[in-house]
């Protein structure tokens, strides 16, 4: 950047920018706004947090994760926190044409001026934007060229619990839940600046590594044996800790966060309001990362999950509320408050929905009592596996005729479309247990009709290709082969389609497997991994999540010659199965599981052994109670929602 | 056939308003589709009764008059909405106003007068004024002028079914340069029609038959709509409702 477009910490850079949002593809984006965003005074604050969903906009503003530490940092008095996104292709280079940096839509303020920049990685599908951003941000790519005057880069989010790939571009990663440790972040932070940076960039790092939760990967070295796989984890202070454990909220209660939910003009991907009504899960599904790193089971109570969705509606307009989580339906309280919110509602045009529902037949119930004053469309159901065999693997038991069942009690209740998700390449499976699927869905499509009196039923079958990741008992596993993927997929299609009577009622909705590998590689990888991401970036790759500018010959090329030096390649973080003592490379990061339980749990996923939820049988030992001194927090409460006021 | 809603069909219409409002500052950027969604989100928490649609997916009863295209300001953007609850105009205006973002100011607020006819059929033409940074308003005078004189001027169009030839001439009702604080203006006023000419088309004209290319971005503002007489003014579509007044009055419920 030249000397005469430099500005002062904190300055607008919108004049300068308001120019090139008129050559480009939906501004409205850029521009902030957004009702309920905030501008504080830059000079008013002593840590500046810029954080970054490093997704297209329409993606990361709906973001729960970063919409709560946005709210829970702008609340500090001493902390300011401003939201970026990443620019698309056509912005991006007008940008570099006229020297204006990655910026925030709140202030339009550099990213470059803030003290931290957070970065939450919902997928590892985001790690070239985060590369992208850091460049037009003007922040050098790599951790250790960085000095203190550029910010603290921090990721979170699920795919932090395996940061190895990114160690070299990010300072820190946090792992666990944001809501408190933003603020110990921003405690070391301020209290380091107002000593007048002692130490530099490494004393604010080291004091940071002390911070629980925070993982600094700059103060741990790698070392690789023969076979390829990693030697050694070894600190490199001795004020650092060996693992790195995960921060846990207990009282959703004292969270109730969003409360003033951001509502964009632009459109999203989730035009709704979304209230979080429990955190972690223990169903045990081993292929589920979500549901194995965010233990115990933490509920919001039926009176907070109330008053939640009636502030956040005053605060927003919208017409739709979302009761988040990772499997709804098993909320102590779930089946009261689905009938106390539709009462509360009734008549007011506004809709209620469970985004994540099992095969139940409860969950038809729940689903008729949320819409039974509005329309009722589709109805989602995810079975995850085709056969009882393979669903016996994935411990997410549900025999073919409770499916068949739960699927036909929907139809004969009103509903005309049912979407069933599965995936494909799970451990042990075989071309027989993805083609149950077809058998599964015309079977349905029979019975629905019959139940329902109706012709025009309809089923979508949804299929995606699975990725093993870190932190489950499937991490040691296989990933299956692009080519597995897709000929299982091909002989899935041709299946349905033999009675064009029945599969002209059945959709199926698939991507190719090639996507898969690529996020397979990047989420059990170790720090040999960030040379193939920036070889990738530096080649063009950004918005790896969308089809139309992911490139698999780019990243196979990538891979291959970054990769050759060190003996490995892309087969070998994929399609090779580990074994039981192999250190994997987010070994020394602790979501609390007990290693030993997890291959355990592995061993009994392929002798088909199924394990109970904990919530309603004794303790099975994970290990993440003990190892984090946390315990379920469930209900019931016993309380009921109170009427409101009419205005 | 289908399932159909349980319980008596939504409250009809009592009372239909008319609300001219402005898209200013960065909310220029905003499409029609943003503005519909942000009106109707302030809608709901201004708590304005809307009347409803019937059927399982109702819709407030909102119609919008033809939207001044993205990245292009407007002091004249109108919207009919239909109540089921009468109100007091003014009392919505200030309401809605103060729930929408501020770069979207609601102007005015009126009755539909009764017998008085529809909305649309009041607005024809736009006036539009646009800031070209940089330029220099003589050599913008010559190219208005060129443009003036000529009976057809082609310029290619994006349309839906890609770029098309379209006539920019016939449109333009009347053109004329002036001076800004560092740019020249564009006055004109623009028939609307079909195909849709826009302020990018002119100046894609006035390139055509001027070779006018201007350093910068425009910044285009629509002043008003209406409908244009024959001296070449255009009248306030508002006017009608105004003056017919409001109809039969019963209490006006507050908002």
């Amino acid at each position: 950047m030249t000397a005469e477009l430099r500005t002062t910490a904190g300055e607008s850079l919108y004049p300068r920018l308001e120019p090139l949002l008129a050559q480009i593809q939906k501004p409205i984006q850029y521009v902030g706004g957004e009702l309920n965003a905030q501008v504080k005074h830059w000079d008013a604050a002593s840590v500046h947090w810029a954080l970054m969903y490093p997704d297209a906009y329409e993606v990361g503003l709906p973001n729960q994760g970063l919409m709560i530490l946005y709210e829970v940092l702008n609340e500090r008095a001493d902390a300011l926190a401003e939201r970026t996104y990443a620019v698309w292709p056509d912005l991006a280079a007008l940008m570099r044409e006229h020297g204006v940096p990655q910026f925030t839509v709140d202030g339009h303020r550099a990213v470059a001026d803030f003290d931290v920049l957070g970065v939450s990685f919902a997928t590892e599908l985001g790690y070239t934007n985060l590369l992208e951003a850091l460049d037009l941000a003007g922040v050098p790519l790599h951790a250790v060229d960085r000095d203190e005057s550029h910010p603290v880069v921090v990721a979170g989010g699920h795919a932090a619990f395996n940061p190895e790939p990114v160690a070299d571009f990010v300072d820190c990663a946090v792992l666990g839940d944001g809501e408190q440790v933003v603020g110990d972040i921003t405690d070391v932070v301020k209290a380091w600046k107002a000593e007048d940076r002692p130490g530099g960039r490494e004393e604010l790092l080291a004091r940071l590594a002390r911070v629980d939760g925070v993982y600094v990967p700059r103060f741990y070295a790698m070392s690789y044996g023969d076979d390829g796989a990693i030697a050694a984890v070894t600190p490199t202070r001795d004020d650092v800790p060996e693992k790195v454990g995960k921060r846990t909220v207990m009282d959703l209660d004292e969270w109730p966060y969003p409360k003033q939910p951001l509502v964009p003009l632009a459109e999203s991907v989730h035009e709704r309001m979304s209230v979080e009504i429990f955190r972690g899960c223990t169903r045990g599904c081993r292929f589920c990362q979500a549901g194995m790193i965010t233990r115990p089971v933490r509920e919001r109570t039926i009176t907070g999950i109330g008053s939640m969705v009636d502030a956040g509606l005053k605060a927003t307009g919208y017409e739709e509320v979302g009761l988040l989580s990772l499997s709804s339906a098993d909320h102590s309280e779930i089946g009261q408050l689905a009938k106390e919110l539709a009462d509360r509602y009734e008549g007011t045009n506004t809709g209620l929905s469970l985004p994540s529902t099992r095969v139940d037949a409860f969950n038809v119930t729940l689903a008729n009592e949320l819409s039974r004053n509005g329309r009722r469309s589709g109805l989602t159901f995810a079975p995850e596996g085709g056969s009882e065999r393979i669903r016996r693997v994935i411990n997410k038991t549900v025999s073919k005729e409770d499916l068949v069942r739960t699927v036909t009690t929907a139809y004969a209740n009103g509903w005309t479309q049912v979407k069933l998700y599965f995936m494909c390449g799970l451990p042990t499976e075989t071309d027989e247990d993805v083609l149950e699927i077809a058998d599964l869905a015309v079977e349905v499509i029979r019975a629905g009709r019959e139940a329902s009196g109706r012709k025009d039923i309809r089923c979508t079958v949804s299929i995606g290709g699975f990725v093993p990741k870190p932190h489950t008992p499937f991490q040691w596993a296989s990933q299956a082969s692009p080519e597995t993927i897709d000929s299982r997929l091909r002989l899935l299609r041709a299946k349905i389609n033999e009675d064009r009577k029945i599969g002209r009622s059945i959709g199926l909705r698939y991507h190719d497997g090639k996507p898969g590998a690529i996020e397979g590689l990047l989420s059990r990888g170790d720090r040999r991994v960030g040379r193939v991401i920036e070889r990738v970036w530096r080649e063009g790759g950004r918005f790896d999540g969308w089809s139309e500018h992911f490139s698999y010959d780019r990243w196979v090329a990538a891979a291959t010659e970054e990769l050759a030096p060190f003996g490995v390649d892309l087969d070998w973080y994929t399609t090779r199965e580990r074994t039981e003592h192999e250190i994997l490379p987010w070994d020394h990061l602790d979501s609390g599981l007990d290693k030993e339980w997890l291959w355990e749990d592995w061993q009994a996923a392929i002798s088909e052994d199924e394990v109970a939820d904990c919530r309603w049988t004794p303790c099975y030992d994970c290990g993440v109670c003990p190892t984090n001194g946390t315990e379920i927090q469930i209900g019931p409460t016993g309380r009921s929602l109170l009427p409101l006021t009419v205005v | 056939m289908g399932r159909q809603p349980d319980g008596p069909p939504p409250p009809p219409t009592v009372q239909k308003l008319r609300i001219r409002y402005a898209k200013r500052g960065r909310l220029r950027f905003a499409s029609h589709r943003d503005l519909a969604r942000a009106l109707e989100r302030a809608l709901r928490r201004a708590r304005v009764p809307m009347a409803f649609s019937a059927g399982f997916s109702p819709h407030p009863k909102i119609s919008y008059l033809g939207a001044a295209p993205t990245g292009a300001a407007s002091e004249a953007e109108y919207v009919e909405i239909g109540l089921s609850v009468r109100c007091d105009p003014e009392a919505v205006r200030v309401a809605l106003d103060d729930s929408l973002p501020e770069d979207i100011a609601v102007l005015e607020c009126v009755e539909a007068g009764a017998g008085t006819g529809s909305l649309a059929d009041r607005i024809d033409t736009s006036v539009w004024r646009v800031e070209l940074p940089g330029l220099d308003p003589d050599e913008l005078a010559r190219a208005v002028e060129a443009f003036l004189a000529a009976d057809v001027v082609t310029v290619a169009k994006r349309t839906k079914n890609g770029l098309r030839d379209i006539d920019a001439r016939p449109s333009v009702a009347s053109a004329s340069a002036s001076t800004g604080a560092g740019c020249a203006i564009l006055h004109m006023v623009v028939r609307q029609g079909t195909p849709v000419v826009r302020p990018d088309d002119v100046l894609a004209a006035l390139a055509a038959v001027a070779d006018l290319h201007p350093p910068l971005p425009p910044r285009a503002v629509r002043e008003a709509q209406g409908r244009l007489d024959g001296t070449g003014t255009v009248a306030d579509p508002l006017g009608p409702d105004r003056t017919a007044g409001a109809p039969d009055q019963e209490a006006h419920a507050t908002v």
